[in-house]
């Protein structure tokens, strides 16, 4: 795959404008899609493609789709997840900054295989650039009519409104952004009712990651066929892995889903920085568990990584070299989780403080025989006990810290200080 | 347009007026620097929702400011890619520099100096955000020459040679 297909706009000059975008053969999906396919076919195609949300979770996008119940005379909602939040993770950024009608055609598809007439875009308030952006492919597109009412001639009617986040992590848990979208704060609901039934408005919704949605209209192009044929068959397609930290060259890289960590890390993000050896890597941004050196040969797709002990997650690649203290990555990441928690489940609200807390004093090297014992018991007392995934992410990573480093944790303890510093 | 006209277009885009309530915020912030209580009362009144919707939001939100913030708002992210990157030694920086903690304002009322969480930036850590406008691969130099110009852009100097004098607390 040397031919980048989602990032094969972002690096020209103009790779927002429609122009840009119409003359690679942009919007020729939606063409198809309405003009070949009945909805159901490119639900249907999605299926077989074995498309997988790039949000975190990597459930079958085709099946989700294929949730919403039919005849139903409720008003249906695509909503588009660009809340991106997971520290280490900025593919969506740079798609709707540089490329934003790739994923204006992918929701134009998306709604029209759901039966949906509107769709929320839920950006994160930070991202002005992203927001103004999309504002203004939004207009070109209305323009143009592949958005508005009877979507190129056909009897399709589908607008896209942009809602700007205000700075929660939580609203990327999907139901939480439902409630945001509501106008109340962004606390997760119980499921079931899953959104497909019962999301927006008590409405039936679809909830995709930006990324998820920007591979649909290559799907409908290309077919699923091709889509399959790029990294494992069962978890496959085109990827952005996001690469930051202490690496030579971090950046945005487009892959084939499945490629070694080691692979992604030496060939192609410059490997570490002069003098320096890796120690440890967080393969899909904090909430997956971080993963040594010496496990580095692992692919990069949901089934590998779940296998390996860690996950895909957001593929927000995050290099940590040996001049890094893994406690303080450890406690900045879980101060982290607990500034972000809603506060809905007390697991997760007191847990974490209590994890931070105790956290600290072993980085301030106050910390005391018996500390490490409490966070295991911490992590298995928020593990599996709140209403979404954002307690569930913080366990897993402070438990595969404690796995993985526990030298260091004990080092600090005995030493009564930090060791680098 | 009056900021009536803008919340009302906002609330045009939903089947419910409280799903206004965060445009809402947003458009009024954007207005009045930041939401004191009759701001908020005003954004109720206007979307004709209850207050205690608009205050559970203004107080939820991190992107909302109950209380004035500077000119220029120093977000510097210190999630671990920025950590990584050298975000810790910045943040010292600023303090000596600005003689503010985080959290605080510059007795002119110039800047406040926040940290904050993941920007989405990571590409280009450490990264700081001032109003709109993302500032990455940054380190020390950088650092003063950024706070330099916003200093000129302010007209609290002249010239970028004025803005290179001591700055209070140096």
């Amino acid at each position: 795959m040397s031919e980048p297909v989602l990032l094969r706009n972002v690096d020209a000059a103009d790779g927002h404008l429609l122009s840009t975008y119409e003359a690679d053969g942009g919007y020729q999906a939606l063409r198809k899609a309405l003009g070949e396919h009945t909805p159901d076919e490119v639900i249907d195609l999605v299926k077989q493609s074995n498309l997988r949300g790039r949000g975190g979770a990597g459930f079958p996008t085709g099946m989700k789709w294929s949730f919403v119940p039919k005849g139903t005379d409720r008003p249906k909602y695509l909503c588009c997840n660009a809340d991106e939040g997971e520290p280490g993770t900025f593919k969506d950024r740079i798609i709707m900054e540089r490329d934003p009608h790739q994923l204006i055609e992918g929701l134009a598809v998306s709604a029209y295989a759901i039966g949906a007439e509107t769709a929320y875009v839920y950006v994160r308030g930070e991202y002005v650039t992203a927001i103004r952006r999309l504002q203004q492919a939004i207009a070109e597109a209305h323009a143009k009519g592949y958005l508005g009412r009877g979507v190129l001639g056909s009897d399709f009617n589908f607008s896209v409104h942009i809602h700007c986040g205000a700075g929660a992590y939580i609203c990327g848990e999907e139901t939480a952004m439902l409630e945001s979208l509501e106008g109340k704060r962004a606390q997760p609901r119980l499921k079931p009712p899953f959104p497909a039934v019962a999301g927006l408005y008590a409405s039936p919704t679809v909830i995709n990651n930006v990324e998820t949605l920007a591979c649909v209209p290559h799907i409908v192009t290309r077919g699923p066929a091709w889509f399959r044929g790029i990294g494992p068959d069962k978890s496959p397609g085109p990827k952005l892995y996001c690469v930051s930290g202490q690496v030579r060259k971090p950046g945005l890289y487009e892959l084939p889903m499945g490629i070694l960590l080691r692979e992604l890390i030496e060939d192609h993000a410059g490997g570490p920085l002069p003098g320096r050896r890796i120690k440890a890597v967080i393969p899909g941004g904090v909430s997956a568990p971080v993963i040594p050196e010496s496990g580095l040969d692992v692919g990069m797709d949901f089934d590998s990584l779940a296998a390996a002990g860690s996950m895909l997650g957001s593929a927000g690649v995050i290099v940590i070299d040996d001049t890094a203290c893994m406690v303080k990555v450890a406690t900045r990441i879980i101060e982290f989780f607990h500034h972000e928690s809603c506060g809905k489940c007390t697991p997760c609200r007191e847990g974490l403080n209590w994890a931070v807390k105790v956290l600290r004093r072993i980085e301030a090297g106050e910390g005391a025989p018996g500390d490490l014992e409490q966070l295991d018991r911490l992590c298995k007392g928020i593990f599996g006990n709140t209403f979404c995934a954002l307690g569930d992410g913080a366990a897993m990573g402070l438990r595969a810290a404690l796995k993985h480093f526990r030298d260091e944790f004990v080092a600090h303890i005995e030493a009564r200080r930090c060791p680098y510093h | 347009m009056t900021m009536r006209e803008k919340i009302e277009e906002a609330a045009a885009r939903y089947p419910d007026r409280r799903s206004a309530i965060m445009p809402a915020l947003l458009i009024a912030q954007e207005e009045h620097g930041h939401l004191p209580g009759p701001v908020l009362e005003e954004v109720a009144e206007i979307l004709g929702v209850e207050r205690i919707w608009v205050f559970e939001l203004a107080t939820f939100y991190t992107l909302f400011h109950t209380e004035p913030v500077g000119r220029f708002h120093l977000q510097l992210c210190d999630n671990v890619s920025c950590m990584l990157c050298g975000s810790e030694d910045l943040l010292k920086h600023l303090e000596t520099t600005l003689g503010i903690g985080k959290g605080e304002t510059t007795a002119d009322g110039l800047f406040t100096l926040s940290t904050v969480e993941c920007l989405g930036a990571c590409e280009m850590a450490p990264v700081m955000q001032v109003g709109d406008d993302y500032h990455g691969n940054l380190d020390v130099a950088r650092l003063d020459a950024l706070l330099q110009g916003l200093r000129v852009a302010a007209g609290r100097v002249t010239s970028v040679e004025h803005a290179s004098a001591p700055a209070p607390g140096e």
